[in-house]
């Protein structure tokens, strides 16, 4: 690695995904910085998601190679990669069975921690994304309301302090108002915890609120990545797109 | 109350018998089903052809599947081992037809969860998808329950005993207090069995 620059975290070479006959992420080549949040923008459908999932092995480049801390992740044990790494979905995905205490202490439990550690990483994780632990340790999903639990999604992923945070759409369920509400918390967040973040979504004013780069994706390909004011001057057509219907939502 | 007085103890020793048939046969189904279910959830290939036979067992008339099984070496003959095989095979479906239901229905998001956070499959099958499948599954052991003891009647025909020796009795000599005595029992029996598993499949059942 050059000295000069910062650590990469993730590396994408030449990675092509196919499903099929259908490529659904096209020659990706980008690296993204350790402590850097790169937004993932572009419309449903052009590959985003396909992109987070690589990055943990949910799925594996058809050509090409993503490495993670240097190494490519068909070197990686999955399981040991995918524990190293956060990952919020929009579903959010709690367990329903478990309480919140026990959702937030999966991954921590799977790599076999004291109980009594799991417990006082669970209460300071509760504290850190809003909620009091004593009112929501105890209670079940079904109890919660969705902003609520998108906050114990993004907990659970805190919860064994992995280096690497993949979010895919993690606020698009939510109502507008909780939405910016947790944007500017998660905005807080990203400053104390200094993860390395990669962030899908197709809102652009999520993406300006957000990433410190953004790389817009169209059809598979990664069509422009700059920083949020780079961007605004892009001349690429989509990302034109992007600008407009920003422009006109703003009005 | 003469009747009962003179019918009372077999009515007894043949619920008994009854039971045991119903009892064992559900319990080696769920031996066998449950395990099918959950392979069959994660070999997709293998899910036609298992379930594909399950239904077809269950499509042949029951008497029938009885009678077949008769000449079969080993499994087959005159008596309660037989009928336990049959009960056994017109169970397999429901309880490994809810099986993969019942996993298969889990919440994609909460298995992409689950695997995105680096649970293995096995860890994802005990602690999350069986768990979370409880209910539906139990409700497939619930109706082969509920099935399994109307059709251990047709077990008399075999000579494997059970509640049917009243019916087949009572009707061959036209007697319909002695088809009663086989088919209260067996109602109370069916019912019984359905309150009973019902109850614990609604504890057993998670709220979303």
């Amino acid at each position: 690695m050059q000295s000069t620059s910062k650590a990469i975290a993730v590396e994408f070479h030449n990675v092509t995904y196919q499903l099929g006959q259908r490529p659904l992420v096209l020659n990706l080549n980008f690296k993204i910085e350790a402590g850097e949040t790169l937004v993932l923008l572009g419309r449903s459908g052009c590959g985003k998601t396909t992109t987070l999932r690589l990055i943990n092995r949910l799925l594996t480049p058809t050509i090409g190679d993503v490495q993670v801390e240097g190494v490519s992740t068909r070197e990686w044990n999955p399981i040991q990669l995918r524990r190293q790494i956060g990952y919020v979905i929009q579903e959010v995905g709690l367990f329903p069975h478990f309480t919140i205490e026990r959702n937030i202490g999966v991954v921590p439990s799977l790599q076999n921690w004291e109980p009594s550690r799991i417990q006082k990483r669970v209460v300071e994780l509760l504290e850190l994304v809003g909620l009091e632990p004593d009112r929501f340790a105890d209670r079940y999903p079904h109890q919660l309301s969705g902003g609520q639990r998108q906050r114990v999604g993004v907990a659970r992923a805190l919860a064994a302090d992995p280096p690497i945070l993949l979010m895919d759409e993690p606020f698009g369920a939510l109502d507008p108002i909780t939405r910016v509400e947790l944007q500017q918390e998660f905005r807080q967040l990203q400053q104390r915890l200094g993860k390395t973040i990669v962030f899908v979504t197709h809102d652009i004013q999520e993406a300006f609120t957000l990433g410190s780069r953004i790389g817009l994706m169209q059809a598979g390909e990664l069509v422009v990545l700059a920083t949020p004011e780079e961007f605004k001057r892009s001349t690429h057509p989509e990302a034109q797109a992007f600008l407009r219907a920003r422009g006109e939502w703003n009005s | 109350m003469e009747f009962l007085n003179r019918y009372g103890e077999e009515i007894l020793q043949r619920s008994g018998q009854h039971l045991f048939l119903v009892v064992t046969a559900i319990s080696i189904a769920i031996l066998i089903g449950i395990p099918l279910g959950i392979l069959i959830t994660r070999k997709p290939k293998l899910s036609r052809p298992v379930l594909g036979f399950a239904n077809a067992v269950q499509t042949m008339p029951s008497l029938a599947i009885f009678g077949f099984l008769i000449p079969v070496p080993l499994i087959g003959g005159i008596g309660a081992r037989t009928a336990i095989v049959a009960l056994i095979l017109y169970s397999l479906l429901p309880i490994i037809r809810n099986t993969y239901i019942g996993i298969m229905g889990v919440d994609p998001a909460v298995r992409e969860a689950g695997k995105g956070m680096g649970m293995t499959d096995r860890q994802l099958l005990v602690q999350v998808e069986i768990p979370l499948a409880l209910g539906v599954i139990l409700g497939g052991v619930r109706l082969a329950t509920v099935i399994g003891v109307g059709l251990a009647t047709i077990a008399a025909a075999i000579g494997a005993g059970g509640l049917g020796e009243f019916i087949f009795r009572g009707v061959a000599v036209v007697d319909s207090q002695l088809i009663l005595a086989g088919a209260i029992p067996a109602a109370i029996m069916a019912l019984t069995a359905d309150f009973f598993l019902g109850w614990i499949e609604r504890r057993l059942t998670v709220k979303k």
